[in-house]
C-alpha cells in the first residue's frame, strides 16, 4: 500500500469515527454546560455538574435503575432455565414429532415479540401481571434464539462423556448439570451478554406494560422525562442520557472484546 | 369473521402512507446501512492508524438504548438550538426544522436508524474479512491486482453469505426499530414519519382500537413469514456447500 492510499485510509476511517461518536460528545459537552453555554458551542465557558443535580433530582432513577437491574435478572434466569432444557432436549433427546417441534420454536425467530404486542398485552393482562416486573420479563423467557444456541452448544459435547457419566450412575438431570452446562460456559456467557444489552436497552413492551414508577425501568423513565410537556432543557436532557447509559457504556468499555465476541457468537448461529 | 378489519385496513389511506413509509424506511436503511457497515469494516480491519479507537466509535452505537440514541440526536435537530442548524447558520443557510416537516421528518429518523446500526453490522464483515486467507492477498499482489479489483473480485464474492445474513436482520429491523419515533416525531407531522409497528401500537395502546391492531398485526406476521421463508431455503442452500 503507498503511503498516500494508507494516508487516505486512515483519514476516511477515523473522519467516520469521530461523526460516528460526535451525538455522544455534543450531549457530553451539553451535560457539562449550562443551556445557554451548550447550545452556543461557546468552548471556553465553564463546566458545571448542574445538570447532572437536576436531571438526579427531576425523577426515581434509583427505582429505575432497581427496576431494569430486576428486569433483565428475571429475565435472564427465566431463560437460563428453560433454554436449557429445551436445548438439551433439541440436542440429544428423542422424542416424537421433534423435528416438528423444533421448526414451531425456529418460527418464533421470526414472529418478534415486538410485532406481537397487542397479542401478549391480552395475555399478561388475563395472567393478572400487567405492571409487574414478571410481566414484562415474561415474553422472551422462552427465546427460541436461546433454545437454538444451547442446542449448537450442546449437540457439540462428545457422546463419550454423556455415555461416561451415565456408567458412573448419573440421572440425565445430572449429565445435563454436571457434564452439558459446565462445557457450555462460553455460551452462557454470550447469551447473558446479549441478553443483558437487549433487554437494558428494550423500551416498547415495558412501555406497554408498566405504569408506575415501581415497575418503570430506566428507558421508559427517561422517554417520560424527556417528553417535551416536561419542558425540560436539552442540557437536563443529556445529562439524563448519560447517567441512564453510563453502567453499559462503561462495562463495555471495558469488555469491548467480549462484548464483540458475545454478539459474534450470538448472530452466526 | 373479521375480514371486515382488514377491508377497514385496506380503506384506510394511513395505512397505505404508513406501509409507503415503511417500505421508504427499509428500502433506505437496509442497504446504506450494509454500505457503511462494509466500509467501516474494510477500514477496521486495514493497517491504519489509532485502529482501536475506530472500532470502538463504531460499534458503541450499538450498546445505546434507542431511545438514549433518539436523546442524543434531538440535540441534533432541533431548531435553531440544534447542532445541525448551528452548523447551517455558520454558512448562512436558514433554519430548518428537521422534524417538525413531513418532507424530512422519515429522514431524520432513517439517520438514526442507520447510526445505530451500522456498526453492528459491521462487526460480522470484521469475523469474516479476517477468515480471508492471506495468501489470496499475497497472490493478487504479485499478480499486480488494484485493489479496487481485489475488493470486488474476491473480497465481496467471499463476504455474500454473511451479506444475505447480514441483509435479513436488517429486514427484520427494519420492523422492529421505531423506539425513536417516541422521543423525536411521534410518527407526525401528519403521519409522515409513521412505521407500522407504531401504528400498531397507536391504534392498540391509543386508539383502543384492539381488532384493527391484530388484524395489521397478522399481515406483518404473513411478510415476516415470507422473510422466514427465503432465509430457510438460502440456509438450506448454504449447507450444501460444506
Amino acid at each position: 500500500m503507498t503511503s498516500l492510499t494508507k494516508f487516505m485510509d486512515s483519514f476516511g476511517a477515523i473522519l467516520l469515527a469521530i461523526i460516528w461518536i460526535a451525538p455522544l460528545l455534543f450531549a457530553f459537552w451539553a451535560a457539562t454546560h449550562s443551556t445557554s453555554d451548550a447550545v452556543n458551542l461557546n468552548l471556553f465557558s465553564p463546566w458545571t455538574m448542574d445538570n447532572f443535580r437536576v436531571a438526579w433530582n427531576g425523577a426515581p432513577w434509583l427505582k429505575y435503575f432497581l427496576n431494569t437491574f430486576t428486569l433483565v435478572t428475571v429475565i435472564l434466569i427465566g431463560q437460563f432455565i428453560l433454554t436449557t432444557l429445551a436445548g438439551f432436549a433439541f440436542a440429544q433427546l428423542q422424542f416424537p414429532g421433534k423435528d416438528y417441534v423444533f421448526i414451531l420454536v425456529l418460527m418464533q425467530l421470526f414472529i418478534l415479540p415486538e410485532v406481537l404486542i397487542v397479542e401478549n398485552y391480552a395475555m399478561v393482562s388475563r395472567l393478572g401481571l400487567f405492571d409487574t416486573i414478571l410481566g414484562v420479563g415474561m415474553p422472551y423467557m422462552a427465546s427460541a434464539f436461546g433454545i437454538f444456541l444451547m442446542r449448537q452448544a450442546f449437540k457439540g459435547v462428545p457422546i463419550e462423556l454423556h455415555e461416561a457419566a451415565r456408567i458412573e450412575g448419573c440421572g440425565l438431570l445430572g449429565i445435563l448439570w454436571r457434564v452439558y452446562v459446565p462445557l457450555a460456559k462460553p455460551t452462557y456467557l454470550a447469551y447473558a451478554l446479549v441478553s443483558v444489552s437487549t433487554h437494558w436497552n428494550n423500551f416498547l413492551w415495558p412501555l406497554i406494560v408498566t405504569n408506575s414508577p415501581d415497575t418503570r425501568p430506566l428507558t421508559v423513565g427517561l422517554s417520560i422525562f424527556g417528553a417535551p410537556e416536561n419542558g425540560v432543557d436539552i442540557s437536563v436532557i443529556s445529562a439524563a442520557t448519560l447517567m441512564s447509559v453510563a453502567p453499559l457504556l462503561i462495562a463495555f468499555l471495558i469488555f469491548q472484546r467480549q462484548f464483540v465476541q458475545a454478539f459474534l457468537r450470538a448472530g452466526i448461529k | 369473521m373479521g375480514t371486515e378489519n382488514y377491508a377497514d385496513l385496506f380503506a384506510d389511506p394511513t395505512f397505505w402512507l404508513v406501509v409507503k413509509n415503511n417500505l421508504l424506511y427499509a428500502g433506505v436503511t437496509i442497504p446504506v446501512s450494509i454500505g457503511i457497515a462494509l466500509a467501516m469494516a474494510l477500514w477496521a480491519n486495514s493497517k491504519i492508524s489509532a485502529r482501536g479507537f475506530v472500532r470502538t466509535a463504531y460499534f458503541t452505537p450499538t450498546v445505546l438504548p434507542m431511545i438514549a440514541a433518539a436523546n442524543l440526536w434531538l440535540f441534533f435537530y432541533t431548531p435553531g438550538l440544534g447542532v445541525l442548524d448551528q452548523i447551517g447558520s455558520l454558512f448562512g443557510l436558514p433554519s430548518v426544522n428537521w422534524l417538525g416537516q413531513p418532507e424530512t421528518a422519515l429522514w431524520a429518523i432513517i439517520i438514526v436508524t442507520i447510526w445505530k446500526e451500522a456498526g453492528f453490522f459491521m462487526i460480522f464483515y470484521l469475523a469474516a474479512l479476517q477468515t480471508i486467507p492471506e495468501d489470496l492477498k499475497e497472490a493478487a499482489d504479485i499478480e499486480g491486482t488494484s485493489r479496487w479489483t481485489y475488493t470486488r473480485r474476491i473480497v465481496l464474492p467471499l463476504l455474500m453469505p454473511t451479506t444475505l445474513f447480514i441483509a435479513v436482520n436488517a429486514m427484520i429491523n427494519s420492523v422492529k426499530l421505531i423506539d425513536h419515533l417516541f422521543i423525536l416525531t411521534k410518527g407526525g407531522p401528519s403521519d409522515a414519519s409513521k412505521l407500522i409497528l407504531y401504528y400498531i401500537w397507536e391504534m392498540a395502546f391509543a386508539f383502543f382500537d384492539a381488532p384493527h391492531a391484530a388484524a395489521m398485526t397478522i399481515l406483518v406476521i404473513a411478510v415476516l413469514g415470507i422473510v422466514a421463508a427465503v432465509q430457510f431455503l438460502y440456509l438450506d442452500k448454504r449447507t450444501h456447500y460444506q
